[in-house]
């Protein structure tokens, strides 16, 4: 009962415990650890030098430049309509309110192939609309404003979904007593509300700006592939490696993973570390 | 009239002395409509505008029907696979007690967080005829990069956390009690786990299957590395849509998104009543 928790009869017996053990270990090392690691040897397959270049290159630090300028406007904007969606949603009961949730999930049910078709043909050339913003020179798709929009859509859900479900354990009677103390609706929400819910909108914001540096396939549509001009650090990694560039392909992708790790480590942070915290606020 | 429209009015929100209402949900409407409502219901109605004739042609035409095969039967066995292993890995975490644990758990959201685009080329490494898997395996005829294979290969990847994140909880949940019941009624361990645990733990596997195979139905980045693209062998539909925009026919690619998009809310809303099933058994025991 080496693996067990608590010795307790009921459980598996030893060698079905071994067992389960290796099958699930032996998963995860072979689908989740394997790759990671291997996104590493081949970025240092040709040394540090090969790899501190390929970072170098201005079309990786442009690449890279761009992913930070898509996500600071997005995330923000998420954010802001995450922090709105669930102060309506967690804090009033309304006609509609379950189908509403339902509209808030559903960039997460769409490919991301159709994330990117969608904005394609309502800005395109191919549309009225489109037609007209290329009468009045306004570039959307195959332009920098388009990979925000896309990137948008796709990480729209995250915050509220985050926010929805802890907002309505918390229910209103906290916000209520501060009305009646004669707060105000903002003074309220940035002393009473705020507080309760900073490690999920932490959290929430985190996974959304996760997503937003690291999307490819909405982003890819959009983007037209213009090197030097619409190429995220996802994009500037699939060009690469299509020129069989894998040194460098695997370098800048080594950037996308430690995002990836540093994500994942300070989710578990929160987790492990406000476990108390946040469970105490749930109450 | 005004009077019973007010009534009529009033039922749709119950009073509440917070403020904010029509502010945030305004925004939020609003929002919700420029971002996701509006683009949407511009792909239905540019589908629209394409002749019946024409759009059946497209959806149904050989190339086309070989890619919902490949995406929908590689999706369907992805999340077969997924619910077996993210059973016994959500079975461990939850139960067992083992040196870096901390670390397993936190590995199972890496496909959440890895961009696409790297887990495609970090997979497609691996099995390369080089690779440090692929060395082995293609010596012994199996080929996984540029096959079919691949494909599943990467869509168990994207798909591995839903059963993991959606059946662990309930494991976490579960009351002890009733596997003690049963032992002391006579029942074996195995009897215990098909008969006591497994029947609470199936709307939330059910759930984490449909989430897995939604998720695979429509992923792009880390397949298209892998998959090798050959028309009718390893051509999955997401990428049958950007070859169609790449040639401008928008139509086209309109139509089978449309085929698609249709089958992913049917996904979501079977996914919803499974939810609202799970929430409701667990609120029942």
């Amino acid at each position: 009962m080496i693996f067990s928790k608590n010795p307790s009869p009921i459980t598996e017996s030893l060698w079905i415990q071994a067992l389960l053990m290796f099958l699930g270990l032996g998963f995860m090392a072979i689908l989740v650890v394997l790759p990671l690691a291997s996104v590493f040897a081949e970025a240092f397959r040709q040394g540090w030098v090969a790899y501190r270049d390929a970072l170098a290159h201005p079309q990786a630090i442009y690449a890279i430049k761009l992913t930070l300028l898509v996500a600071a406007i997005a995330v923000p904007l998420n954010v802001a309509f995450g922090l709105a969606a669930s102060w309506a949603i967690a804090k009033f009961e309304f006609a509609g309110k379950r189908l509403l949730i339902t509209f808030i999930d559903l960039p997460f049910s769409v490919s991301p192939v159709i994330s990117g078709l969608i904005y394609v043909l309502l800005f395109g050339a191919g549309s009225q609309f489109g037609q007209w913003l290329s009468d009045n020179d306004i570039e959307i798709v195959f332009a920098v404003p388009g990979l925000v929009i896309a990137t948008i859509f796709v990480t729209f859900p995250f915050v509220a979904r985050e926010l929805i479900p802890l907002m309505e354990e918390q229910g209103t009677e906290e916000e209520e007593a501060a009305i009646m103390l004669g707060a105000g609706g903002l003074r309220t929400f940035i002393s009473v509300t705020l507080p309760n819910i900073k490690w999920g909108l932490f959290y929430g914001v985190l996974l959304c700006n996760a997503r937003a540096m690291g999307e490819f396939g909405a982003v890819s549509v959009v983007s037209g592939h213009i090197r030097g001009k619409t190429n995220t650090v996802p994009l500037h990694v699939e060009i690469l490696y299509n020129e069989y560039n894998f040194v460098a392909a695997f370098a800048v992708a080594s950037i996308l993973t430690i995002l990836a790790l540093v994500t994942l480590l300070l989710k578990s942070l929160i987790e492990f570390k406000f476990a108390a915290e946040i469970r105490a606020k749930k109450k | 009239m005004a009077s019973a429209l007010a009534v009529r009015l009033r039922k749709l929100k119950e009073p509440s002395i917070i403020p904010g209402f029509g502010i945030t949900l305004g925004f939020t409407l609003a929002y919700l409509a420029i971002v996701v409502i509006i683009p949407l219901s511009g792909l239905f109605f540019k589908a629209a505008t394409v002749s019946f004739g024409e759009f059946w042609q497209t959806v149904t035409s050989a190339r086309v029907v070989h890619a919902y095969q490949i995406s929908f039967g590689l999706s369907l066995l992805a999340a077969f696979i997924n619910c077996f292993f993210g059973l016994i890995i959500a079975w461990i975490l939850a139960r067992y007690h083992f040196p870096f644990k901390k670390i397993v758990d936190a590995m199972v959201d890496l496909p959440f967080a890895l961009p696409t685009a790297v887990a495609g080329i970090a997979l497609t490494a691996l099995y390369a005829p080089q690779g440090w898997i692929g060395q082995y395996l293609v010596p012994m005829g199996i080929k996984v990069a540029f096959s079919p294979l691949g494909i599943l290969m990467a869509l168990i990847f994207v798909g591995l956390p839903f059963v993991v994140r959606t059946v662990e909880p309930i494991l976490q949940d579960a009351e002890r009690e009733l596997e003690e019941a049963a032992l002391s009624l006579g029942a074996t361990r195995w009897q215990t786990f098909w008969k006591v645990i497994f029947p609470s733990i199936v709307p939330a596997l059910l759930t984490g299957f449909a989430m897995s195979f939604a998720r695979g139905l429509g992923e792009y980045g880390s397949v298209i590395f892998i998959a090798g693209n050959i028309p009718k062998v390893s051509e999955i539909v997401p990428l049958i849509i950007v070859i169609k925009l790449e040639q401008y026919d928008y139509a086209g690619a309109t139509a089978v998104a449309c085929v698609m998009l249709v089958a992913s809310f049917i996904l979501l809303f079977i996914i919803n009543w499974l939810q609202q099933w799970a929430g409701k058994d667990k609120a029942a025991t």
